[in-house]
């Protein structure tokens, strides 16, 4: 595994082999006008393969990881995915500042190697699980999921990872946890934005067990058939499509099993803005904005009209029980 | 450097300088250098811009008394105009690029979120200061009435950086809604202290009149 991080980031592809965007583009575009056009149920599903694999096509920038096409159901939209320049260059990750494009410019003092993430709490095996194990515990998959900001934005991201189920079932929590908590990485050495006061460091984010074992819930450990970038939260992140993307915590050191809600650090910040569950919801607005729509980065163009927000950000069918008989209003 | 000010072609300049932000943000967005989200960077571009100017056409004065550069005040309207410019500009592209030039839906959402509310009332005082902004406009106001009413621009400084703090406080990040903050505050400031010491000085006048 020590060889998939000698040359993170800092190796560079040959600009030859770089495919041009606009070429990669228009490739994808013509397989999925091909997949969902009416070129026959055989052709449409061989071009739709190949527009999903096309969308794992590596940029190039950093070490390989594969994976296979997810089984788990609603794992792989057919929307198309964000560019990996925007993926990559539009984040939140106040750990390396504010603006969105902080984290690509900073995120470089983020040393990644050696890692570990602590599991710790109310279950039966805890302990400290090197990221070399927790690559090999489970097979990765590719997951294209939407990804819906809580301030109105979206983007499709191909993940690589495994449902974190797989790790929870592993260490096998009691009967008393009824709660997941993720403590990510707070080091001023390799964070510069540590002292500013935005949030509570470390940036703590949370779960109900069911929900986190939801084979949606994932523990992703790379994008675009490579390891995550630093500024997208490397080496290893949660991935809830289903709730807007504060939830999906980055670079995890911890997993806590708890049987008390944890404080999640939006929650704590701003109570009456952010609530624990946060699922993606249209009909709940933000006290400062409304939730119906979102823009899709880099897709829908400056005078398009925002597209509306899907329930459950369109993973409705998959999670929708998890909250049946719950008031979403009250629980936003 | 009032010889400068009175040139002919200082005017022309100005304008210039002051309608570069827009030029280059039209070629920005053209040229797709604005980023994964170029709405979100050309609405909050001319926000800023906004305050800029704002900032700029309230130094005027201080400045001009501050360094006897008579000649500022040729400059005013303006850039006074210019907030107004960049507010409206501002306005639309909120209303075009997020709310798709919707008017229910905009109405709907400016009700709904008060740091919206609070920007498009200081829009509106600045609309009423823009039409108020001609010669013949300040004849019929006549001078004292004019000058009463285009003090609204304070209220305008003031609403202004609420709308900025306002948009920032999700995030509790302050540090440039607080650098438009202390600069507006310290030009707001100058004029209090400044009405201050002359109303000091007349009295102070009066009275050595009165002694003799």
């Amino acid at each position: 595994m020590s060889r998939l991080h000698r040359d993170r980031g800092f190796t560079h592809p040959i600009p030859s082999e770089i495919t041009p965007r606009t070429v990669y583009e228009e490739r994808r575009r013509v397989l999925q006008t091909l997949a969902l056009g009416g070129a026959g149920a055989a052709l449409a599903a061989w071009a739709g393969r190949d527009a999903l694999a096309q969308a794992a096509t590596r940029p190039g920038k950093l070490a390989a990881l594969a994976a296979a096409p997810s089984a788990v159901p609603g794992a792989s939209t057919l929307d198309k995915p964000t560019s990996y320049q925007d993926a990559s260059t539009y984040n939140n990750f106040y750990e390396f500042g504010t603006d969105k494009a902080d984290p690509a410019r900073n995120a470089h003092t983020l040393k990644t190697d050696p890692w570990a993430v602590e599991v710790e709490g109310l279950v039966k095996k805890p302990g400290k699980y090197a990221l070399e194990d927790l690559l090999r515990l489970s097979a990765q998959e590719e997951r294209i999921y939407r990804l819906r900001c809580v301030e109105g934005w979206s983007m499709v991201i191909p993940w690589v990872g495994y449902s974190l189920s797989e790790l929870v079932r592993r260490v096998e929590p009691l009967g008393s946890a009824k709660y997941v908590e993720f403590v990510t990485l707070a080091d001023k050495a390799r964070m510069p934005f540590l002292g500013s006061r935005v949030l509570d460091w470390p940036y703590v984010e949370g779960l109900r067990l069911d929900e986190a074992m939801h084979p949606l819930t994932l523990l992703a450990f790379g994008m675009y058939g490579e390891v995550l970038p630093n500024q997208n939260g490397a080496p290893v992140r949660l991935v809830v499509p289903w709730k807007y993307g504060f939830k999906s915590a980055k670079s995890i050191v911890k997993i806590r099993f708890t049987e008390k809600e944890p404080a999640t650090a939006w929650n704590k910040a701003a109570p009456q803005e952010y609530g624990f569950y946060s699922n993606v919801n249209p009909l709940v607005d933000h006290p400062r904005w409304s939730q119906a729509t979102e823009r899709r980065i880099g897709e829908d163009g400056l005078f398009a009209k925002k597209r509306k927000t899907l329930m459950f950000n369109g993973y409705e069918a998959q999670v929708g029980q998890l909250y049946s008989g719950m008031d979403l209003r009250k629980f936003f | 450097m009032n010889r400068f000010l009175l040139h002919w072609a200082a005017k022309p300049v100005v304008f210039l300088l002051a309608t570069g932000p827009t030029a280059w943000l039209v070629l920005a967005a053209a040229a797709d250098l604005l980023g994964a989200n170029p709405a979100q960077a050309l609405i909050r571009s001319l926000g800023d811009w906004t305050l800029r100017m704002l900032c700029l056409v309230l130094a005027v004065t201080p400045l001009r008394v501050w360094t006897g550069w008579s000649a500022l005040a040729r400059f005013r309207r303006m850039l006074g105009l210019f907030v107004f410019f960049y507010a409206l500009l501002h306005l639309l592209a909120y209303a075009w690029f997020d709310m798709g030039f919707d008017g229910g839906e905009t109405l709907r959402d400016i009700a709904k979120r008060p740091f919206i509310l609070v920007g498009v009332l200081a829009f509106l005082l600045l609309a009423v200061l823009a039409a108020t902004s001609f010669d013949r406009a300040i004849r019929g106001l006549g001078g004292k009435r004019w000058r009463a009413l285009h003090r609204a621009v304070y209220a305008v400084a003031i609403l202004a950086v609420l709308h900025f703090y306002w948009m920032r406080a999700g995030k509790n990040d302050f540090a440039e809604v607080l650098v438009y903050g202390v600069l507006l505050a310290m030009l707001l400031g100058w004029r209090v202290w400044h009405q201050w010491r002359r109303r000091r000085i007349e009295a102070a006048q009066r009275h050595a009149v009165s002694a003799h």
